[in-house]
This record gives structure tokens, C-alpha cells and sequence, in this order.
């Protein structure tokens, strides 16, 4: 173990900067598993281009990956990075901003040439201007001292040998923060198992970058974070969308019913579908439709036989699905419709996250078409909502939305793996004949669903639709008092599952908060942290966090009043404020942004220190 | 009581308690008795047919037939149907559909259905014109058809149904009348004992908005081609050679060397010319059952994966799904 001075951090955010093709996602997800297996608690939030391979060194081909651990709960992948590696000056370039003055950058000089530098738009070498002197810069040759560690070995291309740097990085960073290596030299060994010769490549560049740390007089000392005090039992690390996978085939077992998925490919969507495609032995039927429309369809179509039909997408997709969803409505067949949100209008900025589908997914169809909707709140809750949106479908007869976001699908956290016997029934059953005339629209009284009568049942043999239907009897009804009523219980139905869905829980710790900040999605994390901050300030704040936006819980309105200020925090231009405004009447004040980055602790810090002293 | 024990259904049997409301005179109604009278024979339970339709005058077929039905939203049966019977195979699915709801805002799902061989049977009601809507000209109007769309003429060359199927890989194709109650049957038998995709053109006659579109054909039996495996494709005195470079020619009949029908034949490229055959060129319409091939069937292949997973790796295990590679544990 290093001879070296080591200091204790209680925790750190390292944000891995290069250019696309510089393997920062593989580095960043390593790093993670690393201190996953050391027990801190952590957040990550990779954020990369749209494009594939967006031109070398350009500012736009720059991709990040961001780390937060802590040795206590933490709830963010954080604002502001402590610790930035930039592989080259475009990285630089893009990421200093969000170094706080003081911050450690390490940066490969090596890729730090005329060329490059131009290409990212310097004019001087900032690392020899004196532009950096507010930082503790550590120059180091990261690729020459890789293509040296990798002399020597047989069939390793120059190229292939350069492209071992990001393992170098990796070294370098898991010896600084005294993670633990044998993770990733299995991992290395696994990955790359049909070429041993990239196997020790990659092995020695990592090994490299470890002893350089422990070598060079750069880096007097290095640091350790205890592992943090989670709650006792079995953990991993998970994304939101291997969550809402894992969520969906839980979500079928529990209910007894097939997995039926329609899915066009959409960033940042896809992995649900790839997820999905991959786990057969569940008996999980994935369907890549010609289009968006059809995706949604053939779910329909599944769900009408007896399956759980889903489909997923992002906001491009999902408008698209509108009129599929609206005869979904009309029949009353459940169905699950996962919106991963991301930066609009039209194709806005695909890989980044945004949460302003809300009033899409709530009025974005013809007619009175009400849908419950629910939203997940961090990368280990899509589990819980996945299960959650699957048992309103399945209970009450109608295509639920969930939304999460590009924040979520992507980011990572440790989840605390759930005993499957703990999960909740979420079993339904289908009609059967019963010798009268089947009525296809008689509802149950307490839930206001139809029956279910999947084809093959003997007797009940029925035609549903589009066009309205006459109550109980089905049949196409033009009567102008039916179509009243039946837009009226379509409303009922969904408005009632209020009674069935849990009362919005306060965080209020002495039950005198001056200020209530109420959030929805993904900015469950930032609101906590923020609120966290502005308390140790000491502002008295409560805070409230809904899963379910439609209905919202039976208790929303008396929260909101109970309350001098409400601050509603949104990746939006309001569409919650909005909402409140409107149902409760009560003067909610928004605080929105649209960076196409989740929310930062200390802005909403900021906005909840003025709103209290306003 | 049948051999298998199944009561004997009739026509009546499939006869809906929803009043048929179609035009006095719509070819629909002589298509709906056909496939009324035909689905006894079928074999199949009520409980296990399922009509899936879009929208449009055709795409009430499903009310009226007493089954399980969809009535869905206008192009997407195709979708829902694929959808339908990829998670339910012990079904038989039939789509009932018409030339704008297949052809125009359906067109992608269409062809999809086909290419992918889902076993469906597709049933496309043309007649050329858009009628729930009042009289629109369609994907299947003819080029300088007059209606209210298109007052000076329609510029839009149109569709040849046919052409579309067989250019989508469809492994099965046919052509009726709605009038032809013995060749729509032959059809619909042929049809439904295809396992895979199976398209059948269906002319039938809007009285109302598109009045003896096909009455060439309809009406003069004569211009009637119908292509029989094994035998000459030939029709009143005229019959069909290929020249050597592989196109058709329309010869006397008498001339001998005359096309044989093999519907069964791999390549498309005879069942695609034999589509192409029309009054206007070839004075007769070709019908009857274009091609008929077998290739794998879609849900077969996706649930003969979801079968060899189940076999491999065992039956999902959910705990240890959840758990995955890389855990680790605290207190």
C-alpha cells in the first residue's frame, strides 16, 4: 500500500472528460463498480453526445461522465466536480466552467498540440498561459507514458496501444482514492477475452497509472472516503432503464401475465428494449416495430389477448402513440406506456434528460382522455414504479404513462436488492362466462373497471372499439346522455384510483417549515440535497416529493395550503405549477430550468434562501 | 356433432346481434355472407377467431361477425393484429381492411405484416375510393379519376395491391370478387389453411361513390381470369405465354406453349407479372390465388426463441435476475 500521506474525505465528484472515442462511459462505469465494492454510497450521471463519434477533438464530440461518493447517503451525482479528468483541451474547455475555483484538474498533456488545441478553440495553450492558476493542475502524459508501459507486447497496434490511456487514467484515479483493483483487472480479463493481447495491453496500462500515482512526486498524497452506513443487506449498482426492465419482468411475474414489449429504437429509450430482448427465459416477447404507432399497437393487440402489453419511447415517440393510446382508453385494456423524457421540441437534445412531457402525456390526446400517470424518481425507484404503473393498469382496465427521464435511464445508483416475496401482488383475473349475455362495459362497482375477456374464453365473444360505446351493453352507442355518461365514468375511474394510491408524505422535521418545496421525477434527488443545505442554514423548509401526477394523492390540495410558501421545482417551464394552480388554486411559485442537465443542490439552495426571505 | 366433438356451426352461427349498416347495395354485405358461410367450414371455434379492423366502410366487418373483434383506429389493425397473434398463436387472427385504411395511412404496417410472415389473414376490401368519407379519391383510383378531392383528375398514379403484397414479401396472395361467392371461397379456404401472412384482394363495389368500378370483371364474367395450380392461364379464347426474355404475352389461347400456374413457385417475379395483368392491358383480371409459399412463420421463430432461452438457461429465476453478477453487502 502507498507510502504516501493519505487524507480521509467524507466525499468526492470526479468528472471523466475526453472525446468519445477515449472510452470515458467504460472508465466512469469502472470507476464506479470500484467504489460500488467499497461500500460508499454514490450517484453517476453520464452525459455524452447524440452523435456516435461527433469529429475528433471537437467541443461537441466531448463526452463525460460524472461520480459522486460519499461516506454518508447522497442523492445526487453533484453539481460541481472536485476532481476533473480532461483527456484533451476540447474536455477541458467544456468542463472548466463547472470546476469550482480550487478544484484538482488532471489533464493528458500529451494531447494538448496545436491542432487540438485549435480544434477546441484556444488560442494559447491554457496550460501555459497561467489561465489555470486558480486550480491545482496535475500534467500528465497519459498517452506516451501508456504506449511506453505497452512496449513490447505482441499484436498490440500503435493505435490500439494509445487507446489503453483511458486504463492508464483509471490507474492513476483508483490509486489516488484507494479503490480497490481486482474488480477491474477481472473485468478487463473478461471483456476483452478474445484478445489476450488487449487483455494485458489494457491489465498494464491500468497497473501503470496505479504506480505512477504511487511514484510520482506530482501526487504528495492521496485519499480515502469510508464506506458509507447504508441500510444492512444486499446491494448493487443499477441504471433507471435496467431498473424498468427489471421492473417489467417483475411486473409479469407478480401478475401471472406475459411480457409483451413494442418498441421502436429512440435514445433514451433503447436500452429497455435491448434489456428486455435479452431475457427470454422470462418468457418475455419483445417486438422491434416498423414505427412508433405500430410498437404501440401491437401492445394493444397483446393486451387484448391477455398479456401485459408495453410499450416504451421518449417524447418523439410518444406523441406519435397518442391515437393508439386514446383506443386504449376507449377499450379499457391496460397497457403501459413508458415516456424516458429527454430535451424538446421535435428532436431537441436527445441524450439529455428534461421533464417537460407532463402535460403531453396528461392532455395530449383527442377528446376527454383521461391516464393515470406515475414518474420514477431515481435510477433504483423505476423498479418500484414499473410495478406500480403494471398493478393501475392491470386493476382498473386502462393504459397508464410512466414517466422517467434521459437522468434516470442513463445514471446510476447503489439499490438495495428487495427480497421478491416482499413485492406486492399485483395478480388480476380475466372474466368468465357465466351462461347470461356477456356485458362487455359492466364495471365493478368499487374500481369502476370492465371485465377482461381475453379471446378463447367460450361465451364471451364481444366486439370493443373506438366508437363510444353503450354503458354495460358495449354496443355502439350514438345516444347523446350515454356519451355523457361515459366520458363521465371513464373520468371516474381514473380520478378514484386516488383511494387507492398512497397520501403525499411531508418531510417536515419539526412540523413548522415555513416553505414547502413539492417536486415530481427525477429532481427528487437535487430538491432533497438542496433542501438538506438550506436546513443546515437553518431555514425551516418541508419538502414533498409526488410519484403519482395523475390523480395526484388524495391529500395534494391540504399539503399545499397547509403551507405559507410552495416552491415547485421543474426541468420545465412550470407544467406542475401549472397543474396545482389550477386544481387547487393556491399561488405555487416555479422554479424551472432547461439545460438539459438535472438540477443542482445549490441552485435550488439558492431558490429556496430567496424565497424565504422574499 | 363433428368428429372432434365440436357442435357443427352455420352461417347463422357467425351472425352478430348488431344491425348490419352498410349501403342498401354495398359489396360489403355479399362479402360479409361469404366469410359468414365459409368460417363454419373453417373448423375453428368462435372463442379462438378474432376480427381486427382500422377504419372505414370495411372496417366494420367486425361488429357483424359474431367472434371476438377489434374496431381499431384507421391503418393500424395490421399492428394490432401482429401484436395479437405474436402472443397469442392458438388464435386464428383476421384483418379486415380497405384500400385507403391498408394502402395509405396503414401502408408501413401493411407491408411489415407481410415481410415479418405473421399468421394473419389479411382481407382488403378495394373498391377504389374513400366512402365512409364521402367520396375521396384513394391509393387504388385510377390516374384522372374525377371525385371531390381531386375535381380536375387525380395525378397520383395509383397502387396495384397486388404488386404491393408480392413486392413485401408476402408468401401468400389472392384476388376475389365480392359478388363471386364460389371463387371468394376457394380464396378464403386457400387462405386461411396458410400459415404465415395470407393477402387477399377483395374487389368490391361502392355503389354509392365509386358505382361499376369493376363491373369489367363484375359483371362480364368472361374477362375473368382464374389461375388454377397445374393448369393453362387462360380465359375465354385468350391465354398467357412468357416470351423468352421472361415477360408475359396475351396470345389466341389456340397458339399452345401456354403459362402453367405454379403458385407455389419461390421466386415472385411470375406471380408478380400475373399481378400485373389488368383490363385495361391485358383485357382480363387475373384471379384467384397468386402465389402461395412457405417460409417461416414469425411467432413460431419468436417463441421458438423464448422456448430454446427457457431450455438453456432454465426458467427465469427473478431473485437471481435481480441480484445479477456484481453484488455487495452491508451490515
Amino acid at each position: 500500500m502507498s507510502t504516501k500521506k493519505v487524507e480521509h474525505l467524507d466525499g468526492v465528484i470526479i468528472r471523466f472528460a475526453g472525446d468519445s472515442g477515449d472510452g470515458m462511459q467504460l472508465t466512469g462505469d469502472r470507476f464506479t463498480s470500484e467504489t460500488a465494492a467499497l461500500g460508499n454510497d454514490l450517484a453517476t450521471f453520464p452525459d455524452f453526445p447524440a452523435e456516435i463519434r461527433a469529429p475528433a477533438g471537437s467541443l461537441p464530440g466531448v463526452s463525460g461522465f460524472q461520480v459522486h461518493f460519499a461516506d454518508h447517503d447522497i442523492l445526487t451525482a453533484g453539481d460541481r466536480p472536485d476532481v476533473l479528468v480532461a483527456m484533451n483541451p476540447a474536455a477541458l474547455k467544456t468542463n472548466l466552467r463547472d470546476v469550482p475555483k480550487g478544484g484538482t484538474i488532471i489533464v493528458n498533456t500529451d494531447a494538448f498540440n496545436d491542432r487540438t488545441l485549435q480544434k477546441a478553440g484556444y488560442a494559447e495553450n491554457p496550460l501555459a498561459d497561467g489561465s489555470l492558476a486558480d486550480y491545482h493542475i496535475h500534467e500528465v502524459a497519459l498517452t506516451s507514458m501508456t504506449v511506453g508501459a505497452l512496449k513490447g507486447i505482441e499484436g498490440v497496434t500503435p493505435r490500439e496501444a494509445e487507446r489503453s490511456k483511458n486504463f492508464f487514467a483509471l490507474g492513476l484515479m483508483s490509486w489516488l482514492y484507494h479503490r480497490p483493483t481486482e474488480g477491474t483487472i477481472g473485468f478487463i480479463a473478461s471483456k476483452f477475452a478474445k484478445r489476450p493481447e488487449i487483455v494485458e495491453a489494457n491489465t498494464r496500462a491500468f497497473r501503470a497509472g496505479w504506480n505512477y500515482g504511487e511514484t510520482s512526486e506530482d501526487f504528495a498524497v492521496s485519499y480515502e472516503v469510508a464506506p458509507a452506513p447504508l441500510t444492512p443487506g444486499t446491494y448493487r449498482q443499477i441504471t433507471g432503464n435496467t431498473a424498468l426492465s427489471y421492473g417489467l419482468i417483475a411486473a409479469s411475474r407478480l401478475s401471472g401475465l406475459p411480457l409483451f414489449l413494442g418498441a421502436y429504437p429512440i435514445t433514451p429509450a433503447s436500452s429497455i428494449l435491448e434489456e428486455l430482448a435479452g431475457r427470454k427465459e422470462f418468457g418475455v416477447v419483445t417486438f422491434q416495430a416498423e414505427d412508433e404507432i405500430a410498437a404501440v399497437g401491437a401492445a394493444v393487440g397483446a393486451s387484448f389477448g391477455g398479456a401485459l402489453g408495453v410499450t416504451a419511447s421518449a417524447g418523439p415517440g410518444v406523441v406519435l402513440k397518442a391515437e393508439t393510446v386514446g383506443l386504449a382508453i376507449a377499450l379499457e385494456l391496460p397497457l403501459l406506456i413508458l415516456d424516458i423524457q429527454r430535451a424538446g421540441p421535435s428532436t431537441g437534445m436527445p441524450t439529455k434528460p428534461e421533464q417537460a412531457d407532463l402535460l403531453m402525456v396528461l392532455f395530449g390526446r383527442n377528446g376527454e382522455s383521461p391516464v393515470p400517470v406515475v414518474a420514477a424518481s431515481t435510477p433504483s425507484q423505476c423498479f418500484d414504479a414499473a410495478i406500480e404503473a403494471a398493478r393501475i393498469a392491470l386493476k382498473y382496465r386502462t393504459p397508464v404513462y410512466l414517466l422517467s427521464d434521459a437522468y434516470l435511464a442513463n445514471g446510476s445508483e447503489p439499490w438495495l436488492i428487495p427480497d421478491v416475496a416482499d413485492l406486492p401482488d399485483i395478480s388480476t383475473s380475466f372474466a368468465e362466462a357465466n351462461g347470461e349475455p356477456f356485458e362487455p362495459y359492466r364495471r365493478d362497482p368499487t374500481t369502476l373497471a370492465r371485465p377482461w375477456a381475453v379471446p378463447g374464453t367460450k361465451g364471451l365473444e364481444h366486439r370493443i372499439g373506438g366508437l363510444e360505446k353503450a354503458d354495460v351493453t358495449g354496443a355502439i352507442s350514438y345516444d347523446p346522455d350515454n356519451h355523457d355518461q361515459m366520458v363521465r365514468l371513464r373520468a371516474q375511474k381514473v380520478a378514484g384510483i386516488a383511494a387507492d394510491i398512497p397520501e403525499l408524505e411531508v418531510d417536515d422535521p419539526d412540523g413548522d417549515a415555513e416553505l414547502l418545496v413539492l417536486g415530481w421525477g427525477s429532481t427528487y434527488g437535487p430538491i432533497v440535497a438542496g433542501v438538506r443545505r438550506a436546513r443546515k442554514e437553518g431555514h425551516r423548509v418541508a419538502r414533498a416529493h409526488l410519484g403519482h401526477l395523475n390523480p395526484l394523492p388524495r391529500n395534494t390540495g391540504d399539503v399545499l395550503r397547509s403551507y405559507p410558501k410552495v416552491l415547485v421545482p421543474e426541468m420545465n417551464l412550470g407544467q406542475l405549477a401549472m397543474l396545482l394552480r389550477a386544481e387547487f388554486l393556491v399561488d405555487v411559485v416555479s422554479y424551472t430550468k432547461v439545460r438539459g442537465r438535472p438540477l443542482g443542490a445549490r441552485e435550488l439552495e439558492d431558490a429556496i434562501t430567496t424565497m424565504v426571505a422574499s | 356433432m363433428t368428429g372432434n366433438g365440436l357442435v357443427q356451426l352455420t352461417a347463422k352461427d357467425f351472425k352478430s346481434d348488431q344491425e348490419v349498416r352498410w349501403c342498401p347495395g354495398c359489396g360489403d354485405y355479399a362479402i360479409l355472407a361469404g366469410v359468414q358461410s365459409f368460417l363454419p367450414e373453417l373448423g375453428v371455434p368462435r372463442e379462438n377467431l378474432v376480427f381486427i379492423s382500422g377504419i372505414g366502410c370495411a372496417a366494420r366487418f367486425p361488429y357483424y361477425v359474431q367472434t371476438y373483434g377489434m374496431h381499431s383506429i384507421h391503418g393500424r389493425a395490421p399492428a394490432i393484429a401482429t401484436g395479437l397473434a405474436t402472443s397469442r398463436p392458438d388464435l386464428s387472427v383476421w384483418v379486415v381492411t380497405g384500400d385507403g385504411d391498408a394502402l395509405s395511412i396503414g401502408g408501413n404496417h401493411l407491408i411489415h405484416a407481410l415481410r415479418r410472415n405473421v399468421d394473419i389473414t389479411i382481407l382488403l376490401f378495394n373498391n377504389r375510393i374513400y366512402g365512409l368519407t364521402k367520396g375521396q379519391y384513394s391509393p387504388t383510383s385510377e390516374l384522372g379519376k374525377v371525385t371531390k378531392s381531386t375535381p380536375f383528375g387525380s395525378v397520383d398514379q395509383p397502387f396495384n395491391p397486388l404488386s404491393v403484397a408480392i413486392g413485401a414479401e408476402a408468401s401468400f396472395v389472392a384476388r376475389a370478387i365480392d359478388t363471386d361467392k364460389q371463387g371468394t371461397a376457394e380464396v378464403l379456404r386457400a387462405a386461411a389453411q396458410h400459415r404465415g401472412a395470407a393477402f387477399v384482394e377483395i374487389l368490391q363495389n361502392c355503389n354509392i361513390y365509386n358505382d361499376g368500378a369493376f363491373d369489367v370483371v363484375r359483371d362480364e364474367k368472361d374477362n375473368r381470369l382464374y389461375l388454377r395450380a397445374g393448369e393453362e392461364v387462360r380465359w375465354g379464347e385468350k391465354g398467357v405465354r412468357m416470351r423468352s426474355d421472361g415477360t408475359l404475352e396475351i396470345v389466341d389461347a389456340s397458339a399452345g406453349g401456354l403459362l402453367r400456374h405454379d403458385p407455389l413457385r419461390d421466386d415472385p417475379g411470375l406471380a408478380f407479372a400475373l399481378a400485373r395483368l389488368t383490363w385495361e392491358g391485358a383485357g382480363g383480371v387475373p384471379l384467384g390465388v397468386f402465389r402461395s409459399v412457405s417460409r417461416p412463420v414469425y411467432e413460431d421463430l419468436v417463441h421458438d426463441q423464448v422456448r430454446t432461452a427457457v431450455e438453456q438457461r432454465g426458467e427465469g429465476d427473478l431473485a437471481a435476475l435481480l441480484h445479477g453478477a456484481d453484488t455487495w453487502s452491508i451490515g
